[in-house]
């Protein structure tokens, strides 16, 4: 990914095609100036952060409620449990034969 | 005006029930009755987003569903059995719900055709408890907005006050189909205001539980972090009668708390004499980005807000609570851009399964490889509002951007929890307005996304620190649109912020305008 320079945003039209492919989407020119708009107006909103002084050793947070002994539950036996749900399952994939979900070919590379 | 059984309180028509004299199959006709004369046609895929005069708050109905469980309370009723705590009371579930044999479609495209083959715990412990699964409820794709315009089933739901204004979101099909007596009660979800927001702009009592307080287990996820599975109900004793059916550990959910349950009914009368309530500046002075430079500027609030803010402090007060001014929460302002980060990250990442080949839309185009399957299917299904999730969360998670924004943002929501730790060691509970504006135009900001963003301005930091929080109607402002208060306290305390909510609640005496008008057309 390259610098930023004060005419272009700082997700540029090459930043904004390397996140479009690990996203895994295909996008219509339009539809990709909007989003690419959008995500440079809301990078303005995020800099933001950028000003706040922070004790360097202040932890992170990953969720609001600490977790105690008080609160943490148990966690679960770790055996298998019988489902009933295989054909439920089943049914809501697109293509299936014989009980296997149908793909298309799965790309590949040869490792050498 | 008089009520119909359709508007009775949810905890009225659960003693009714038990008292014999009425029957769970007379609520669900009567409401069922409601929905023919005000719903106009519910959203649908493709629909026409302009519509007919309606309310227009769910995506299914679940008829059906609904009948057989009437039937079965009022079997146990003529039995002698217990029909539980939401004996034949209608609800509505907002569609982020999976339940089983529902359509469950998180309001896009890219689920609309997927049928949930098990039932998320919160709903399953409401129906456990009596009550009549009414429909599925429309809105944002995703959850992602808070005005539920982004749904791809359209019309959106309209605010059952203005049907030019929008009900919020994303829990906007669960607050109109509130408001307008198509459900007595709706489960919906808070990440960052979602239950809140909406609750306030349709004149309705919503409250975002305490993280964990509530099982996620088949709630679609949006950011795992945050999201709150919580009540809807028009008065403040109803939102507590719903916690108290779905609250608790559950074996499925390794974040749902196994803190006792308390008893959120016993005491919810109790008054407020003796409690300290606190006021703090920093929900008062807003600070939004200039759209043009992206550099904070101060605004007020809607004065009307400011207003109602006063009087509800009076009220507390009045009933004996001590009001502290100055609560200090000095980096609330930065709830935003650190929510901006975190979601997205979280969203990015929770938004990877859907592929188009275990369940849901697959592009129907000619592909070459699983590759250019995986790409049309994600990008035929999804709207917008997600691809711009995935897409900012894969950059600010990006190795060489992650301390400077992923890093940086939870850091600061230590500093927001912080905040609020320091708080409630002065305060039993804080109070401000749950939104700057009361509900705006249906368009207004909608494309923009971060003035969407910044409408969950004074809802998120409570998101970020996990405390529960309680928005409840006080009044209406010039326009006739109803106003919002929220009441934040410390972890677990939902007990007494539904006694401090019950003391401050105004329950509107008149129904919303839209309602009126189409059951007089």
């Amino acid at each position: 990914m390259t610098p930023t320079s004060q005419s272009e945003p700082p997700i540029t039209l090459e930043i904004f095609q390397h996140l479009v492919g690990l996203a895994a989407l295909e996008l219509d020119d339009e539809e990709a100036d909007y989003l690419r708009r959008e995500l440079n107006q809301q990078l303005q909103a995020i800099r933001n952060l950028e000003s706040i002084e922070l004790p360097t050793d202040l932890p992170i947070t990953s969720h609001g409620v600490p977790y105690s002994p008080e609160t943490r539950p148990d966690l679960r036996q770790d055996r298998a449990e019988p489902s009933d749900m295989a054909d439920a399952i089943l049914e809501q994939a697109p293509e299936v034969e014989e009980r296997f979900i149908v793909v298309p070919d799965i790309p590949h590379t040869e490792l050498e | 005006m008089s009520t119909e059984i359709c508007e009775l309180p949810a905890h009225e028509i659960a003693a009714r029930l038990r008292a014999g004299d009425l029957s769970a199959e007379a609520v669900l006709d009567a409401t069922l009755e409601r929905i023919g004369k005000v719903e106009g046609g519910s959203g649908r895929l493709g629909g026409d987003s302009s519509g007919s005069q309606g309310v227009h708050a769910y995506i299914s109905l679940t008829e059906a569903r609904a009948r057989d469980q009437a039937h079965a309370v009022d079997h146990m009723l003529e039995t002698g059995s217990d029909p539980g705590l939401l004996a034949g009371v209608p609800i509505a579930v907002k569609d982020i719900f999976c339940v089983s044999g529902t359509p469950s479609t998180a309001g896009s495209k890219i689920l609309a055709t997927f049928v949930a083959p098990y039932t998320a715990t919160p709903v399953a412990r409401l129906e456990k408890a009596g009550a009549l699964t009414i429909g599925k409820a429309n809105l944002d794709e995703f959850t992602y907005g808070s005005s539920n315009e982004s749904s791809a089933f359209q019309p959106t739901p309209r605010n059952p006050w203005s049907a030019s204004r929008v009900p919020g979101g994303s829990s906007g099909g669960s607050a109109a189909a509130v408001a307008a007596g198509e459900a007595a009660l709706s489960l919906g979800t808070d990440t960052s205001g979602s239950i809140r927001q909406p609750a306030a702009f349709c004149g309705v009592v919503g409250m975002k539980p305490t993280y964990g307080r509530v099982s996620r287990y088949g709630l679609i996820a949006f950011a795992s972090s945050l999201d709150c599975p919580g009540p809807m109900a028009r008065n403040v004793k109803d939102a507590g009668l719903m916690l108290q059916a779905m609250a608790g550990a559950d074996p499925f959910d390794a974040t749902a708390a196994k803190f006792p349950v308390d008893d959120y009914l016993d005491q919810i009368e109790g008054g407020v004499r003796g409690m300290r309530i606190g006021l703090s500046p920093d929900f008062s002075r807003l600070r939004y980005p200039d759209p043009e430079t992206g550099k904070l500027r101060d605004q007020a609030l809607q004065p009307e807000i400011e207003k109602q803010l006063i009087e509800s402090a009076e009220r507390l007060a009045a009933q004996g609570a001590e009001i502290v001014e100055g609560v200090d929460l000095p980096n609330v302002q930065y709830g935003i851009p650190a929510y901006f980060v975190i979601s997205r990250v979280e969203a990015a990442s929770n938004l990877h399964r859907y592929d188009g080949v275990k369940y849901g839309y697959r592009s129907e185009d000619k592909v070459a490889d699983m590759s250019e399957l995986y790409r049309k299917s994600r990008g035929q299904g999804f709207g917008p509002q997600p691809k711009l999730r995935m897409l900012m969360g894969m950059y600010v998670s990006g190795e060489q951007y992650e301390k400077r924004y992923y890093e940086r943002a939870l850091r600061v929501r230590t500093l927001i929890r912080i905040d609020f730790e320091r708080a409630f060691e002065r305060v039993d509970a804080v109070l401000a307005p749950t939104t700057p504006t009361t509900a705006f135009e249906i368009g207004g900001i909608y494309g923009d996304s971060v003035s969407m963003q910044y409408a969950d301005l004074l809802t998120v930091p409570a998101n970020h620190a996990g405390i529960p929080a309680i928005s409840i109607p006080t009044g209406l402002d010039n326009s006739g649109l109803p106003i919002g208060m929220q009441l934040m306290g410390a972890d677990f305390t939902e007990r007494k912020l539904l006694q401090m909510a019950w003391a401050l609640e105004r329950v509107q005496e008149s129904r919303p305008s839209l309602v009126q008008e189409l059951l007089h057309a």
